[in-house]
């Protein structure tokens, strides 16, 4: 048969049908096209329509909106540091505390556990992360916030109160509680991308450490993780991603209060808790603006931390997957 | 260091990483041994087919509640599948040359997007035009936070078809928008199909992008451009109240949800056990 | 291909399909306030009138001027009246109806649950920050008969929009002008110091969970969950529990001199025995109703509300309507329209 391609000699009928053949190839090219393009659009219309309504907002305050710290709605002042501080302290504490475990339980499940072992546990570490955030905040303000009110705070508090961090009422809800249910929420996803990192380390890596004659602990650390490093630095800082934008368990367990205070124990609030709170009730333009814009810069914040990750993830090798988010 | 000395340190390494596995699994089990214990009670026939109760009487049940995520789901899956299957076939046939990148970064970037940012979009887009909260708009923000895994499951799933099954295909002079259509896409369907599970089970449990969109109702739903009731607000509005019974409610719903979730989760996971080679 | 598009129609159909008996469902949300009351009442109402259901969602009086603003509710409640500003701000003319009364109360988790009095500069002076312990002098002063423990009072107060914040901070402004001149009043403000709840549910669940804590709260709120609730000196000078009886005295002046549109402030009120934080919280409406349908159950609710609806109030603690507000109730009812001609059929 001749190339249609070519269009060498066909016959009438066999011209017909490469003709069929072809429109109906050219037609299904544009349907995915114009999918791909969707896709496209809808990016484009989340970034354009959120900075279209944050605009009164960006105008008013302009660079002062980061950096000041009083959240006035009455007056109409608008600043948007506390939730900044906010956000960066509990993630900045739930990474201090998700990063070990994540990737000590990724090489745990990569390299050192018996073999049997691991598809269990790799399944427990995945429903982790499949627990919907409200129901870890249900568990936050029920279990996690009287354990820390009635034990560990005030423990902390007599024997390290004299550090700023550890000062003030134990109110049980506050930067700790959330710090620590962003780490418990965070940990799966690390686990999850570090051990595909680990994974993707060639065999030979480790085959040429077990030669030399190293433990499965110094292959590990010799041949995979630093062979690795970048990589495991990108889950860390997926995992920080996640934990930016986490928004109901937060906050259940936050405190709800738009202060900067060193204290962990002290109250706060995140950009993505004062958007659940208050936006239903943001009873001016100018507010409004001021709540899309702090959803701005909490998307902006995200794609630059989620793009540097997966940069650093994909360097390692292309066989890595970060699909199932 | 000596050789005893090392073969110590591995084995006091693999205790500690054997140990932060451990850590990582516990709240798990403590979350789910709580919702078992403090939930368990209140998950009885009245629970699943009662509407709320209003403030201060006991009893009542989530029903609305449950058949509300249903629908919610259900629609956003309507609404977010097809595109994201085509997108996901795009990137994988598409000889383009920039547009797959794009539209793969793209992909990317909303994945990572916190879904309330997303919930807000979902207000301006399908809300404000329609002057009211509404099914139709929670199933839309939904959607858009579904997109990401579909389009990126379905993507790697097409690939892994065996170029071998395309090249037959083709030399039999079978088009090629029908050898995807007919041969590549039912290959992958288990694969496609376990995706879209992953995606409607990480979906069903979100709940900061409905609060100003599907809003909750008491009731139920009266259609779709109606607010609608669902499960994870419920659950939400429930505890964060200060009546005893609503917060029993709010365990018994949370271990619903749960339950809903682990389901598809492990469903999906059944699914591809060892039934592709070469597909995870 | 084809069972998705047959899934997707089935799913479409079964969800828009409305149940057997065609119901007109009106959608509402505000005040936390009246939540009681008013799931009563909706859940009551279902028996008056079958063909019509209300969904009531409290996200807060902020929320509820917000939505009935951009008109994505049908209507709003508030216990912090409009401003001026605000009514400006809507689409067309916003009527309030007052639906009860009702007191703010402060509630506070100390063991074994002591009866305590508070005057007003204390209580503003915990809120400003000034006054940070319970065994403070001038707590122990105003109870000698309570040992009060050597504890940091973790201050409650709402993060969300709220009435019952409006009500609080207005009795807080008009009692010290430090707290007048250093926050001022609004539904949402700069609290100087506090932990934030959502919601008065969230504010009781706070306090009740905290041992020390000490909030503002619907006077509902506090007897529903068993917290203790701390008498209050008024302007006469006396130390008033909040009850229903009080909180009726509050208003006995107020009723006289009503204004026309409803919006007045009884914090502070004289009278012997009147409760110096109590409040009328109202139902958002516009006079010009968009929907003759939903416009006709809504005014034949309000009018069931003002009546039939008055003797649910007392077994939720709220105070039911004086009577001469009743009358002028019924009067503007009568005005709300449908394209000119009143919707309230001849009673």
């Amino acid at each position: 048969m001749e190339s249609t391609a070519h269009g060498l000699s066909l016959t009438p009928l066999a011209r017909t049908r490469a003709a069929r053949v072809n429109v109906g190839d050219r037609i299904f090219r544009v349907v995915l096209r114009l999918a791909a393009g969707a896709l496209l659009l809808l990016v484009v219309a989340l970034a354009a329509e959120m900075l279209r309504t944050a605009v009164p907002a960006i105008q008013r305050f302009g660079w002062r909106f980061l950096v000041t710290s009083v959240w006035d709605p009455v007056a109409e002042q608008f600043g948007a540091l506390p939730f900044v501080y906010g956000t960066l302290v509990s993630s900045f504490l739930a990474m201090l505390i998700a990063v070990p475990l994540g990737i000590g339980a990724a090489v745990y499940l990569a390299e050192l556990a018996p073999p049997w072992l691991r598809p269990p546990v790799a399944f427990l570490v995945e429903l982790v992360a499949a627990v919907p955030s409200v129901v870890y905040g249900l568990w936050g303000i029920f279990v996690l916030a009287p354990l820390l009110r009635t034990w560990v705070q005030p423990a902390l508090g007599s024997t390290l109160g004299f550090l700023p961090l550890f000062q003030g009422p134990p109110y049980g809800v506050g930067m700790l509680a959330a710090g620590i249910i962003l780490a418990i929420m965070v940990v799966p996803f690390i686990t999850a991308v570090s051990r595909e990192v680990l994974l993707a380390v060639p065999n030979s890596q480790r085959e040429a450490a077990l030669a030399l004659g190293a433990t499965r602990w110094e292959t590990t650390r010799l041949a995979v993780l630093s062979y690795g490093r970048s990589g495991l630095i990108g889950a860390g800082l997926l995992g920080l991603g996640r934990a930016l934008g986490e928004t109901m368990a937060v906050t259940m367990v936050i405190g709800n209060r738009p202060e900067i205070a060193l204290s962990l124990f002290a109250p706060g609030y995140t950009m993505a808790s004062v958007i659940a709170n208050e936006f239903t009730e943001a009873t001016s333009d100018l507010y409004l603006a001021a709540l899309i814009e702090v959803g701005l810069l909490l998307f902006v914040v995200t794609i630059a931390v989620n793009g540097l990750a997966r940069l650093l993830v994909w360097s390692i090798g292309g066989a890595v997957k970060v699909a199932r988010e | 260091m000596t050789a005893r000395g090392r073969r110590v340190v591995n084995h006091v390494m693999g205790g500690l990483t054997a140990l932060a596995a451990g850590l990582a699994i516990l709240p798990l089990v403590l979350i789910f041994a709580f919702l078992l214990f403090q939930g368990a009670s209140a998950v009885n026939v009245e629970f699943f087919t009662h509407l709320p109760k209003p403030v201060g009487e006991e009893g009542g049940g989530m029903a609305n509640a449950i058949v509300g995520s249903l629908i919610l789901v259900g629609l956003a899956a309507g609404l977010g599948l097809p595109l994201g299957i085509l997108g996901g076939v795009y990137l994988a046939e598409s000889r383009d040359r920039r547009l797959p990148w794009i539209v793969r970064f793209l992909a990317d970037v909303l994945s990572g997007v916190p879904s309330i940012v997303i919930g807000i979009f979902a207000y301006a887009l399908v809300v404000l035009p329609m002057r009211r909260f509404s099914a139709l708009a929670g199933a839309v923000a939904l959607a858009v936070i579904m997109l990401p895994i579909v389009v990126r499951t379905s993507e790697e799933l097409v690939r892994l078809v065996p170029s071998s099954l395309r090249e037959a295909a083709l030399a039999l002079g079978i088009p090629e928008w029908k050898v995807v259509l007919r041969v590549v896409l039912p290959t992958a369907r288990a694969g496609i199909i376990t995706g879209v599970m992953v995606a409607i089970a990480r979906v069903a449990g979100e709940t900061a992008p409905l609060l100003f969109t599907a809003f909750g109702n008491r009731f139920w739903h009266q259609g779709l451009d109606q607010p609608i009731a669902a499960l994870p607000l419920q659950i939400f509005a429930y505890a964060i109240a200060p009546y005893d019974d609503w917060h029993r409610q709010a365990w018994a719903g949370a271990l619903v949800l749960i339950g809903m979730v682990f389901v598809v989760s492990l469903a999906a996971r059944v699914a591809t056990r060892g039934r592709f080679s070469g597909v995870r | 291909m084809r069972t998705w598009f047959t899934a997707l129609t089935l799913l479409v159909t079964a969800a828009t399909a409305a149940p057997a008996s065609a119901q007109t469902l009106i959608n509402g949300a505000g005040a936390t306030f009246p939540y009681p009351i008013y799931s009563k009442w909706f859940d009551a109402y279902t028996k008056v009138d079958p063909e019509v259901r209300f969904n009531y969602q409290s996200i807060g009086s902020g929320g509820g001027i917000k939505q009935v603003t951009s008109r994505t509710v049908d209507f709003g409640a508030t216990d912090g009246p409009m401003s001026d500003e605000q009514m400006k701000g809507a689409p067309a003319e916003l009527v309030h109806i007052p639906t009860v009364l009702g007191a703010v109360v402060a509630t506070y988790n100390l063991p074994g649950n002591p009866r305590l009095q508070f005057s007003s500069n204390v209580l503003a002076d915990i809120f400003l920050g000034k006054i940070t312990k319970w065994n403070d002098a001038r707590l122990t002063a105003l109870n000698p008969g309570v040992t009060l423990p050597n504890q940091p009072i973790a201050v409650v107060h709402r993060s969300d929009g709220s009435g019952t914040t409006y009500i609080w901070v207005d009795y807080l402004a008009t009692v010290s002008p430090e707290w007048q001149q250093k926050v001022g009043k609004g539904t949402s403000v700069n609290w100087p110091v506090g932990l934030g709840g959502k919601g008065n549910e969230g504010v009781a669940g706070q306090v009740k969970n905290t041992p020390g804590a000490l909030g503002y709260v619907e006077l509902a709120y506090a007897v529903k969950n068993k917290l203790p609730v701390g008498l209050v000196k008024n302007a006469a000078g006396k130390f008033i529990e909040p009850t229903i009886e009080s909180t009726t005295a509050a208003a006995a002046g107020a009723a006289k001199g009503m204004p026309d549109d409803f919006r007045v402030s009884l914090t502070d009120a004289p009278g012997e025995a009147a409760y110096p934080i109590a409040s009328f919280t109202w139902l958002l409406v516009y006079k010009e109703q968009p929907d003759q349908l939903k416009g006709r159950a809504i005014v034949n609710f309000l009018w069931w509300m003002s009546h039939d609806g008055q003797k649910y109030a007392a077994d939720l603690l709220y105070a039911p309507l004086p009577a001469p507000v009743v009358k002028q109730i019924e009067a503007r009812i009568k005005q709300i329209n449908y394209q000119g001609k009143p919707l309230l059929a001849a009673r």
